[in-house]
C-alpha cells in the first residue's frame, strides 16, 4: 500500500503552509482583547490538541484494520500514529501550561479537560512501551491492536465523563454554544494553522511507515541469510 | 459458559490449595489502608472526604496483584497454551477468569472496608446498599480490565511493570466515578445524587466489560 504522492512535495507543500500558517498566527490574526499576545498560542495548541486526538483516532482504525484484515499496512499505519500522535500530545501538554501560566495564573490544574488530554498521553505511552516490551514477536500485532481499541474506548469515555466532572477549561470552541465565538479572521487563522498541522502530522506518519517496512524487509532478509 | 465455570471452580481450587492470591491481597490491602493512616489528622469529616478515595486507590494496587499471578500463574507448564488449544470458545476463558478475578477481589475488598471501619471508626451500615452496588459494579469494570490487560501483559517481558501501565490510564474514569460515587452514597446524600453516580460508574464499567469480553479472543490467539 505505497502511496504514489512524492515525498518530496509533500514535505515542500508542509513547509509553506506552515509559514503561511505562522505569518497567519503573528500577522494577520487580531490580538485578542484580555489575554493579549499570549492568546496567540492558541493557534498551535488548539492545532496539537485535534491532530493528537485525531491520531489516535487513526490507531484505532489501524488497529481494528488488523484485528480484521491482518494487514500489515494497517498496523504500521496504527504504529506510525501512535508515534506522531504520541510527540504531538506531548506539544499540547507543554503550549498548555506556557499558555494557562500567564492565563490563569498557574501552570496546572486537574480539570477534566487537561486530565483527559493527560490520560490520552499516558494511552499513548502505554501503547508504545507494550509494542516494546512485547515478549514473542509475533504476537505484537495483535496485542498492540487490542491495547490500541481498549485506548480508544477509553477517549469515548472521557468525551462523556468530561460531561460529568466540573471544568476550568473553555468549552469546545466549535459548537461550544452561544458566546464561544471566534472573530473570523481568528476562525481563517484556527483552520489554516490546523491544516498546517494535519499535512505536517502526515508527512510524519508517511516516513514512519517507511521506515516500518524498511526494518521488516531487513528483519526477513537476515531470516532468509540465516536458514539457506 | 460451562467451560467458564469449569475455569472459574478450578481457579478457585487452585487459590483454595495454594492462598496466594486473595492472601496477598488481603494482606497488601490492610497495609495499604494502615499506611494512609498516617496522612489523616482524624476528624469526621476530614475522614469522609479521604475515605473514599483511599479506598478506591487500595482496591486499585490489590487488584494488580491479582490480575498479574490470574495469567501469570498459567504460564508455567504452559496451560497458557493448553487452555488456548482446548476447544472452547475463548470468551468462555475470559469469563471464568474474570469471575474467579471478581470473587478474589471482592473478598480483598471485604476485609479491607472492615479494617478501615474499624481503624477510621466509621460506621458504613447506613449506606451499606449503596456502597456495596457501586463497590459491585466498579470492581466488575475494572476486573474486566484487569483480566484482559493481566493477559496482555502476561506475554511482555517486566509484566508486573507493564501490567499497571496498561491498567490505570484505562481504568482511570472507573475509579474516579466509583470514588466520586461512594463519597455521595457514605456521606448519605439524597437518593437520585446517589443514584446518578451509582448509574454512571455502572455505564462505564459495563462499556469496558463489553469491550473486554469482545477483544479478548485476540489476546489468546497463536
Amino acid at each position: 500500500m505505497k502511496s504514489k504522492f512524492p515525498m518530496h512535495i509533500h514535505l515542500a507543500i508542509t513547509l509553506v503552509w506552515m509559514v503561511i500558517a505562522l505569518y497567519m498566527i503573528f500577522l494577520y490574526a487580531p490580538e485578542e482583547l484580555t489575554m493579549g499576545e499570549v492568546q496567540r498560542i492558541f493557534y498551535v495548541h488548539f492545532s496539537l490538541a485535534m491532530t493528537a486526538l485525531f491520531a489516535y483516532a487513526f490507531v484505532f482504525i489501524g488497529s481494528i484494520g488488523y484485528l480484521w484484515k491482518r494487514s500489515r499496512a494497517a498496523d504500521d499505519f496504527a504504529y506510525a500514529c501512535a508515534e506522531v500522535g504520541f510527540i504531538f500530545c506531548t506539544g499540547v501538554l507543554i503550549t498548555g501550561p506556557l499558555w494557562a501560566k500567564p492565563a490563569w495564573g498557574i501552570w496546572w490544574t486537574w480539570d477534566a479537560r487537561l486530565t483527559s488530554t493527560f490520560i490520552l498521553w499516558l494511552l499513548y505511552i502505554s501503547y508504545l512501551m507494550l509494542r516494546a516490551y512485547v515478549a514473542s514477536p509475533g504476537r505484537t500485532e495483535s496485542l498492540a491492536a487490542v491495547v490500541g481499541a481498549l485506548g480508544f474506548v477509553t477517549s469515548i469515555v472521557d468525551y462523556m465523563a468530561i460531561r460529568w466532572w466540573r471544568t476550568q477549561h473553555p468549552q469546545p470552541v466549535i459548537g461550544g454554544g452561544p458566546g464561544s465565538g471566534l472573530e473570523p479572521s481568528m476562525w481563517a487563522t484556527v483552520f489554516v494553522t490546523w491544516g498546517a498541522f494535519l499535512c505536517l502530522f502526515f508527512y510524519l506518519v508517511r516516513m514512519r511507515r517507511g521506515i516500518a517496512r524498511v526494518r521488516r524487509e531487513v528483519v526477513r532478509m537476515r531470516q532468509e541469510l540465516a536458514s539457506p | 459458559m460451562k467451560a467458564a465455570w469449569t475455569i472459574f471452580v478450578k481457579d478457585l481450587r487452585v487459590e483454595w490449595r495454594s492462598r496466594e492470591a486473595a492472601l496477598s491481597m488481603c494482606v497488601f490491602g490492610i497495609l495499604v489502608v494502615f499506611l494512609f493512616n498516617f496522612s489523616f489528622t482524624g476528624g469526621r469529616e476530614e475522614t469522609l472526604r479521604m475515605l473514599p478515595g483511599l479506598l478506591w486507590i487500595a482496591f486499585a494496587f490489590a487488584g494488580i496483584l491479582g490480575f498479574n499471578r490470574s495469567f501469570a500463574a498459567e504460564r508455567e507448564n504452559s496451560c497458557l497454551e493448553a487452555l488456548t488449544l482446548a476447544p472452547i470458545d475463548p470468551s468462555a476463558i475470559f469469563v471464568g477468569k474474570l469471575l474467579a478475578n471478581l470473587v478474589f477481589l471482592g473478598v480483598a475488598e471485604g476485609v479491607m472496608v472492615f479494617v478501615a471501619a474499624l481503624w477510621y471508626n466509621f460506621s458504613f451500615v447506613p449506606s451499606l446498599g449503596s456502597f456495596a452496588t457501586i463497590v459491585f459494579f466498579g470492581t466488575l469494570g475494572y476486573a474486566a480490565l484487569g483480566t484482559i490487560f493481566g493477559a496482555v501483559a502476561a506475554n511482555t517481558r517486566m509484566r508486573e511493570v507493564m501490567l499497571p501501565v496498561l491498567q490505570f490510564p484505562v481504568a482511570f474514569w472507573i475509579l474516579v466515578l466509583a470514588s466520586d460515587a461512594s463519597s455521595d452514597a457514605l456521606r448519605g446524600a439524597e437518593w437520585t445524587v446517589v443514584r446518578g453516580g451509582i448509574e454512571r460508574v455502572a455505564a462505564v464499567s459495563l462499556v469496558f466489560t463489553v469491550a473486554a469480553f469482545l477483544l479478548f479472543e485476540y489476546v489468546l490467539e497463536e
